[in-house]
């Protein structure tokens, strides 16, 4: 069906809004990382800094040890995103294409998973992590975040399972490939994007993660990231703004990068015209 | 996935797996201790000081190494209550007098009285250690503290013509109200009320009138009674936005830091501030602009103050709580109180500390905060059990309410009285 003129208009600029509306604070937070504090005082802001100055990074990177924190908050969320992922993956592929009552009560433990804050698990595995020596470790939060993230990986991965459809495993089967060869020649190219999407949401979750990391790192050379951004506000909540800005600005680059480079991947639809409907 | 591919993945799994475990551990070094003090300083001078008085501590004393940690006051509170738990908590401990209550109470932190020196007993006057008194023993050092003050443009003040107050002669609640009136019309208001946190404002510069809200028996059960002079300060912010628009009633909701614009702007003649605030100002004014700190408005009872001091206190866990009150003694002398407070644009809270001229300028005002120093008290609330539920459930929203006009002073004293009593019951039974 064609879409008229007028409509077409209407549905551009509903997406130029919401566009917008996404880029909005990520564009202030730019702006306000280049601007200086007199700028930041001021009664009317403007986008554009009228004396950009990169006095505000230095000055982040001067303070608190960026760099560190950085890669310790990389580490992390690779190795978080990597296991989540090869430990979903073929629990996913079980649990979509065997529907036992095993099945069924894994997503039902999946649910029921999802609605525990985190508040009240935090002292129980403090104390877990503490027995099993894990207490200022990497390696400790890693698993943390492998199983705070496992879940929801599940949960998304068993719905790209059940979109690859079967006939084609079964077509596969008919060649004469061995199920070995089906999985690895067919299902897991097939796979792909959903694997990257999962993958990527796990290396997001670990990479903006807090409060695990301010409760279980105690040394500084092994904070990560958000726990380092949080030094930049003093009590009462009153924010060294420049820098604060500069160093979330820059804390949101990795994010960016990795979305990037994976989004094709995600967005390809590796699936048109596979089957006949 | 083909074989030497899988190898490939478990190798990388491996190398990740070992790059993070390799870097846990810790812990004392051969015969050294090792206090591990979490610091929660976080301006860049004061993140400096710090650092370079742990360092002078570490060449001095080579046997009792101090490993500075970086806290946040943002997460202070979780932070330290998991790690107590944990049993993994830094020895020396930086907070705020009104965030120890209950690591006091549940046996989180070490008295103290038995383990500081005299000299530092003595330098701090009582009225500071009351602020870290629970119970029967001292759980803290209050070591820096801040009067709210009010920062006004001077320029503003002076063109009006108004009497320019003094720690001598401060204004009253009353002249106060008429004079923001005075400077008020054409949208600039005399005053702009930062209220985002309106309890510890309110109960802090209540005690200037003498109200003092919570009333402690004989048997030390603590009831709220919202008398007369508990009214003043309330009264006054509640007509000056509702009746004499001589403050913004935008700002009520408003951070600190978020007035500043407004005031450089030329909208506010004045704003009422915490002390270190200066800071900002000093980095954010337009050039040109000249301001000026003046004394709270004071009430019968003068320029009376409620403050919650940064505290320094020692773990209960701690295995080394002599050499951690070393180093906090060796911290606290009063030329390193001083170099703390100027790099926090704060007051210092030992009398030695208080006498440094460096506190007696006229540079950025020091003198005028230093002149309200011996006005502080301990913050009326901070020791009551059951007072951070009572703030967040029953006192935030009554005067935020109070205060934008949407209930009356009937209302208000109902709610605190009525429905504060009900959540302070269940704390002292």
């Amino acid at each position: 069906m064609r879409t008229g003129i007028p409509a077409r208009v209407g549905q551009y600029a509903a997406l130029l809004a919401y566009l917008a509306f996404l880029a909005f604070p990520f564009l202030w937070l730019i702006s306000t990382a280049f601007k200086p504090p007199r700028e930041l005082g001021s009664l009317h802001p403007t986008w554009i800094p009228e004396n950009p100055t990169l006095d505000n990074f230095r000055q982040a990177f001067d303070e608190q040890p960026l760099l560190d924190a950085a890669s310790n908050s990389l580490i992390a969320a690779l190795s978080a995103a990597l296991i989540a992922v090869l430990i979903a993956t073929p629990m996913a592929y079980v649990m979509a294409r065997r529907r036992t009552r095993l099945a069924r009560a894994a997503t039902g433990w999946v649910v029921v998973s999802q609605a525990f804050p985190l508040v009240l698990v935090i002292i129980p595995l403090f104390l877990v992590l503490k027995n099993l020596r894990l207490i200022d470790s990497l390696f400790g939060l890693i698993l943390v975040y492998v199983v705070w993230a496992l879940p929801f990986a599940l949960w998304m991965l068993v719905g790209y399972v059940r979109a690859v459809p079967s006939e084609l495993e079964e077509a596969a089967a008919v060649d004469g490939a061995g199920r070995l060869r089906t999985l690895v020649s067919v299902t897991a190219p097939l796979l792909a994007p959903g694997i990257v999407a999962t993958g990527l949401f796990a290396f997001v979750t670990a990479w903006n993660e807090f409060f695990f990391a301010l409760v279980l790192l105690k040394t500084p050379e092994k904070q990560t990231l958000p726990v380092i951004l949080t030094h930049f506000i003093g009590a009462e909540g009153v924010a060294d703004l420049g820098p604060l800005a500069a160093a979330a600005f820059l804390a949101t680059l990795p994010s960016l990068v990795v979305f990037a480079i994976v989004q094709r991947r995600i967005t390809g639809g590796m699936l048109a015209g596979a089957v006949k409907n | 996935m083909r074989p030497h591919r899988l190898m490939r993945a478990r190798r990388l799994l491996v190398l990740l797996l070992l790059l993070a475990g390799c870097t846990s551990g810790g812990g004392s070094e051969d015969g050294r201790i090792t206090l591990r003090f979490q610091s929660l300083a976080w301006q860049e001078e004061s993140v400096a000081v710090n650092k370079e008085l742990v360092e002078e501590w570490n060449a001095r004393h080579p046997d009792i190494k101090v490993e500075y940690v970086q806290g946040s006051w943002d997460s202070v509170h979780d932070q330290l209550l998991t790690s107590f738990e944990g049993g993994e908590a830094p020895d020396i401990v930086h907070d705020a007098s009104d965030d120890l209550a209950d690591f006091a109470y549940g046996g989180h932190l070490a008295e103290l009285t038995d383990l500081l020196s005299e000299r530092l007993k003595s330098d701090i006057p009582q009225r500071s250690w009351q602020t870290a008194t629970f119970g029967d023993g001292i759980y803290g050092v209050p070591f820096l503290q801040e009067p709210r003050v009010l920062i006004a443009n001077a320029t503003w003040l002076k063109e009006s013509g108004v009497r320019i107050p003094t720690p001598e002669r401060p204004w009253s609640w009353g002249e106060f109200r008429q004079i923001t009136e005075e400077l008020s019309g054409d949208g600039k208001y005399g005053v702009a009320w930062p209220l985002k946190e309106p309890v510890s404002a309110t109960l802090n510069l209540s005690l200037s009138a003498g109200g003092q809200l919570f009333h402690r028996d004989a048997e030390g059960k603590v009831e709220i009674r919202f008398e007369a002079a508990d009214e003043v300060v309330p009264q006054t912010i509640h007509d000056q936005v509702n009746s004499d628009a001589s403050a913004s009633g935008s700002t009520l909701g408003s951070g600190g830091s978020d007035t500043l614009p407004g005031f450089f702007g030329g909208r506010y003649a004045m704003v009422p501030l915490g002390f270190s605030y200066r800071q900002q100002i000093v980095q954010q004014a337009p050039e040109g602009f000249d301001w000026q700190v003046l004394p709270a408005p004071a009430g019968a009872d003068g320029l009376t103050q409620g403050v919650s001091p940064q505290t320094l206190s020692i773990a209960e866990d701690s295995p080394h709580k002599e050499e951690a009150a070393e180093f906090i003694d060796f911290l606290l002398r009063p030329r390193n109180m001083v170099r703390l407070a100027l790099g926090d644009w704060m007051l210092p809270t030992g009398t030695e500390a208080l006498k440094d001229p460096a506190l007696h300028t006229a540079e950025h005002d020091w003198a005028t905060g230093t002149a309200l120093a011996a006005h502080l008290r301990s913050a009326p609330a901070q020791s009551v059990r059951g007072y951070p539920e009572w703030k967040d459930k029953v006192a935030t929203p009554s005067l935020q309410e109070y205060y934008s006009g949407a209930i009356g002073l009937d209302e208000l004293r109902e709610r605190l009285e009525e429905d504060g009593n009900l959540v302070l019951a269940r704390y002292q039974r």
